[in-house]
């Protein structure tokens, strides 16, 4: 796992355990959300590029999340890691 | 223009709701009960000679000059300390008076210095005010007799002088010290004609004593006796511009007193609303950065960051700016580049930094040090209420009834607000204090608080939530107003979650190492304690569970109904100047103005349709996934505006990798910073003195900062931005910062009705401003929250990945004092450096003798990012296995040590939780010492080149 990587799953579980405990919609739509709403989509692309290569250390709601993200709108060149 | 006078009414205005009517002079004057019969007659344009009143302090009665006849009453009895009666018949010139007045004149000017032409007070001085009041034309006591006319000044204070022999012991300063400032440092020593006016203890000079600078006594002080030392140096001001702090949060008004450009001294203004006339050390003197040698005041560029600075022209720095950007662009993609907006510029400043880049660079990746402050109350309050601001104004905490404060450290990061509050303590409020330093609000004089809960830094969720459990299981919620104003399925939830016994006072107390009893009484003083405030600072955000505990503290008003009206509410006390602003204003990368998410399409269009470009409607990068994405070699250029990341930013070494890693990096500034040691172009950038604008306060409050002086370095800031964006084919016509007010009120439903024409007129809003609310809204929620109903979160405690073990067994926490200004760029280069001239690491004593440290020995500071070495200062203030610092100073760069997490919805840096060790150091750490030399050859500036 390249240092970003590690860095965007710490992240990612992060956001897992606030909304796995919330009331109502299911956690990794909440959390799908957040990273859509928050997350720039080169940083999502990682994340997603991520779980496609196995998804180490991905918590089990959050590895669901990404997985259900949309493909990432990534412009043009020069956006790879 | 001239100066702005200020009317002195003599005494405080009653808050009386009732009125009465009484004759002065003749005339016929309606008052509140309980005003004096000086203001009374003040109110009528009668002005009652006076020496020992200003409407700053209560009255105290000792000059006798204010002496008035009262028809039906004996005696002369003195018109500020009585208060008027219904019917009152009152004259303020009589034979009598006029006998007696002048009689108390003769006595005060005998034992006067009549300097009066050499005097820096001449022509500002109510003794002579007075002396020509009252007629009095000859005096009969000469000087042979006993006098105070050879007693020696006090010059210790960097600001101010106290020149003994000129003093008249109204006790003015005294009072203020104590009524306004609240801190008590001044005494009148002896009895009759041996009083005098002392500092501390009598062996105590202004400096050594507990005096904090305030000003309020030279404020307050009729005669020469406290004068500003500018004053003195420069002499009297010939005009006055109205204008806004730009340090703190407070946002005090000033009154910026000048002789033509040059700035002789900042008194705070009295129509400000978030200051009523009151100032701190900063904001009221440490200016003098505006004019400091070290000041840049030409653009410069080089083509790498190991040659020195080369000066061009305004031309030729824009125009690097603009081909390097586009050149990144072309080469890596749209998103190569990005800016950072500051909370220390204006408003409109801030709105065209984010305009450029969403507009001009097209991406969202501009982003504003409000993320690594207070990016979680954004989010957290958004979430629970629906607005992402404080709920009340400052004046709401004359009606609180129990103050709670958590992770603030307002007597030092906020101090005017700090004054209000100690003023409504002192009155009988209690106080709930929790943090893991005693700081000084805890315990001071006439204060104490009712409970500290020292808890173990990264706590603060779990010690929320225990105080949420006694509230809950105790059957103390307020159950009538979570029923009206708040979703009620959310709130069973919560109330089922935060009584689970993971969250009981016993079990998180000894997690969190406070007493469980602690816990219970504080939540039980809370909720049953009258109106409850909360007040919190960065000791709440700046951890990886930030925005949880944001929650928790919304989840606690909500609970207990202490919102929607004065005395409650939840209060984010901001660090710099315009964090509100900065963040109202669009900077964050995923938000257009009013917190509107950029992937709206309705919103967008409108920005679009008005800015003429499409934008895009994905997130830009974070200040720290810019970092990130710059060692990934994917973000290759930044505009950085009014910020220092370099120092403020956590993991030093990290955000210098960062910095090395990108192609063009510009900064705007006042001085080489520490970032502007790895940019490649630096245009020199204006003081709040140079330019207009507006700072939004804590409160929510839209206050102007107005031009007092042309700008030293030839362009205001907003000129600099629009003249990147015209390079760079993005045109943005303004004349005048007012017309960027005008395209925000126009984009910005919460800004609808804020025009710099409302400003002028009303003197500051507070938004929202809008048709509902023409003249702005003071109190948050009232009769329902913004979002509908309230929403109450579940606040999980989760603990930092950041623990301490063998290798660095102790907490460090960091924060900020008084005369010391964030990374310090302006105070350090004042002379509050004879306050706090480095920063040092406070260590519990029973840490300091395991590792052998005495006080004021060098220490070596280490945790996993890294090391720096800094004074030690053995104290209790601190628990056993906490250690404290500042980051105000590049030469300790505190940041080297705080590490890379962050809040989990903002990423919020999580300064104040960093597991470090410390030991004996003989010096300086190899790191500062490479990195001085670094900084050292990265400030040369080769000697101009014509560039033209
Ligand atoms: S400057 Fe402020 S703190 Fe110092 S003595 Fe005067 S009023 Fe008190
Ligand atoms: S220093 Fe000024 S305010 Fe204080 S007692 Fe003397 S004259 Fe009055
Ligand atoms: S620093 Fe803050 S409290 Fe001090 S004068 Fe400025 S705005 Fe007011
Ligand atoms: S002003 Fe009233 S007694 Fe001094």
């Amino acid at each position: 796992m390249s240092a970003s990587a590690d860095r965007l799953v710490t992240m990612a579980n992060q956001i897992g355990r606030f909304f796995t405990p919330q009331r109502g919609a299911d956690p990794a739509s909440a959390i799908a959300d957040h990273l859509e709403k928050f997350w720039d989509p080169r940083m999502r692309a990682a994340i997603m590029a991520h779980l496609a290569a196995g998804g180490a250390g991905l918590d089990g709601p959050v590895r669901e999340a990404v997985g259900r993200l949309k493909k990432a709108k990534v412009p043009e060149k020069g956006l790879s890691a | 223009m001239s100066l702005v006078h200020e009317i002195d009414y003599g005494t405080p205005v009653s808050k009386s709701a009732e009125t009465v009517k009484l004759t002065i002079d003749g005339n016929e004057v309606m008052v509140p009960a309980g005003t004096s019969i000086m203001r009374a007659a003040m109110d009528a344009g009668i002005q009652v000679p006076k020496l020992c009143a200003t409407d700053s302090v209560d009255a105290f009665g000792s000059c006798r000059l204010c002496l008035v006849e009262i028809a039906g009453r004996p005696g002369t009895p003195a018109s500020c300390t009585t208060p008027v009666a219904a019917g009152m018949v009152v004259s303020t010139q009589t034979e009598r008076l006029k006998q007696v007045r002048k009689g108390v004149m003769e006595l005060y000017i005998s034992d006067h210095p009549l300097d009066c032409l050499t005097c820096a007070a001449n022509g500002d001085c109510e003794l002579q005010d007075m002396a020509g009041a009252v007629g009095l034309r000859d005096v009969r006591y000469g000087y042979a007799g006993k006098n105070h006319l050879k007693l020696e000044k006090d010059e210790s204070n960097p600001y101010f002088t106290f020149d003994a022999s000129k003093c008249i012991v109204c006790s003015r300063c005294v009072r203020a010290c104590e009524e306004v400032q609240g801190t008590f440092a001044l005494t009148i020593q002896g009895r009759g004609f041996d009083s005098k006016v002392s500092a501390g203890m009598l062996s105590d000079n202004f400096l050594s004593s507990e005096c904090v600078s305030c000003g309020a006594c030279v404020q307050a002080c009729p005669t020469a006796t406290l004068s500003e030392k500018s004053l003195i140096d420069i002499g009297q001001p010939e005009h006055s511009v109205v204008t806004t702090c730009a340090y703190c949060g407070v946002g005090c008004s000033f009154k910026a007193e000048l002789r033509g450009e040059e700035l002789v001294r900042m008194v705070p203004y009295k129509e400000g609303k978030a200051n009523h006339g009151h100032s701190c050390v900063k904001g009221r003197f440490a200016w003098g950065y505006a004019n400091h040698k070290e000041r840049i005041l030409n653009p410069m560029i080089r083509e790498s960051i190991d040659q020195p600075w080369r000066e061009v022209s305004w031309e030729v720095a824009i125009d690097r700016v603009a081909s390097e950007f586009k050149r990144l662009q072309s080469k890596h993609g749209r998103l190569a580049i990005g800016g950072i907006t500051s909370s220390r510029c204006t408003n409109e400043e801030t709105y065209l930094v984010q305009k450029l880049v969403r507009g001009g660079f097209g991406n969202n990746n501009v982003d504003t040090c409000a993320r690594v402050c207070h990016s979680p109350t954004g989010y957290g309050l958004k979430a629970t209420f629906g607005t992402s601001a404080g709920t009340q104004d400052f004046d709401s905490v004359d009606q609180a009834d129990v103050i709670l404060i958590v992770g603030a450290n307002p007597t030092d990061a906020h101090p005017v607000f700090a004054s209000r509050m100690k003023k409504r303590l002192r009155a009988g409020a209690k106080l709930i204090v929790i943090d893991p330093r005693r700081t000084d609000i805890v315990r001071m004089p006439h204060i104490e608080a009712q409970y500290h809960l020292p808890l173990r830094p990264g706590t603060n969720a779990a010690i929320l939530n225990a105080l949420a459990h006694v509230i809950v299981t105790e059957g103390l919620a307020n159950e009538a107003f979570v029923r009206d104003f708040c979703d009620l399925d959310a709130f069973e939830h919560w109330a089922s979650f935060v009584s689970e016994p993971q969250n009981s006072p016993e079990t998180v107390g000894s997690m969190a190492g406070v007493s469980p009893e602690a816990i219970r009484g504080a939540a039980r003083l809370y909720a049953t304690g009258g109106n409850g405030a909360i007040y919190y600072g960065l000791g709440v955000t700046e951890h990886s569970q930030g925005t949880t505990a944001v929650m928790a503290l919304a989840n606690l008003a909500m609970a207990t109904g202490n919102l929607g009206r004065q005395g409650v509410g939840v209060n984010p006390l901001r660090g710099q100047n315009n964090v509100q602003g900065a963040c109202d204003m669009g900077s964050f990368p995923h938000e257009l103005t009013g917190y509107r998410h950029i992937s709206d399409d309705a919103t967008r269009t409108m920005f679009e349709k008005l800015w003429g470009v499409p934008l895009d409607n994905e997130p830009g990068l974070r200040i720290p996934n810019m970092f990130d994405a710059a060692i990934d070699g994917t973000f290759r250029g930044i505009y950085v505006q009014g910020e220092d990341i370099l120092q403020s930013d956590p993991n030093t070494v990290h955000v210098k990798k960062a910095l090395a890693a990108m192609e063009c990096v510009v900064v705007q500034d006042l001085f080489l910073n520490e970032t502007a040691n790895y940019a490649h172009v630096f245009l020199p950038g204006s003081t709040f003195l140079e330019k207009d604008g507006t700072f939004t306060n804590a409160e929510r409050r839209i206050n102007r900062v107005r031009k007092v002086m042309t700008p030293k370095n030839g362009m205001a800031d907003w000129e600099i931005t629009l003249a990147i964006a015209k390079a760079m084919g993005f045109e943005m016509p303004y004349n005048h910062p007012s017309e960027i007010m005008d395209e925000i009120a126009a984009l910005t439903p919460t800004f609808a009705g804020v025009s710099y024409d409302l400003l002028d007129k009303e003197g500051s809003v507070q938004w929202p401003c809008n048709e509902k609310a023409p003249t702005g809204t003071p109190i948050m929620h009232i009769g329902g929250f913004a979002r509908g109903k309230g929403n109450f979160m579940i606040t999980e405690y989760v603990a930092t990945d950041e623990k301490v073990g063998p290798r660095f067994p102790l907490l460090l926490t960091t924060g900020r004092i008084l005369s010391q200004y964030n990374v310090g760029a302006q105070t350090r280069r004042t002379d509050n450096v004879v306050w706090h001239a480095e920063d040092v690491l406070e260590i519990h004593p029973h840490d300091a003798e395991e590792r052998g440290v005495r006080d004021g020995d060098w220490v070596k500071l280490d945790s996993r990012a890294g090391g720096t070495a800094l004074h030690a200062r053995i104290t209790d203030r601190v628990a056993p296995g906490v250690v404290y610092t500042t980051f105000h100073h590049p030469e300790t760069q505190a940041n080297v040590v705080t590490t890379e997490f962050s809040d989990w919805a903002t990423n919020c840096p999580e300064y104040k939780v960093t597991a470090v060790q410390v030991s004996p150091s003989n010096g300086p750490s190899d790191w500062q010492k490479d990195y001085a030399e670094q900084a050292e050859q990265s400030r040369r500036i080769a000697t101009k080149i014509a560039a033209e």
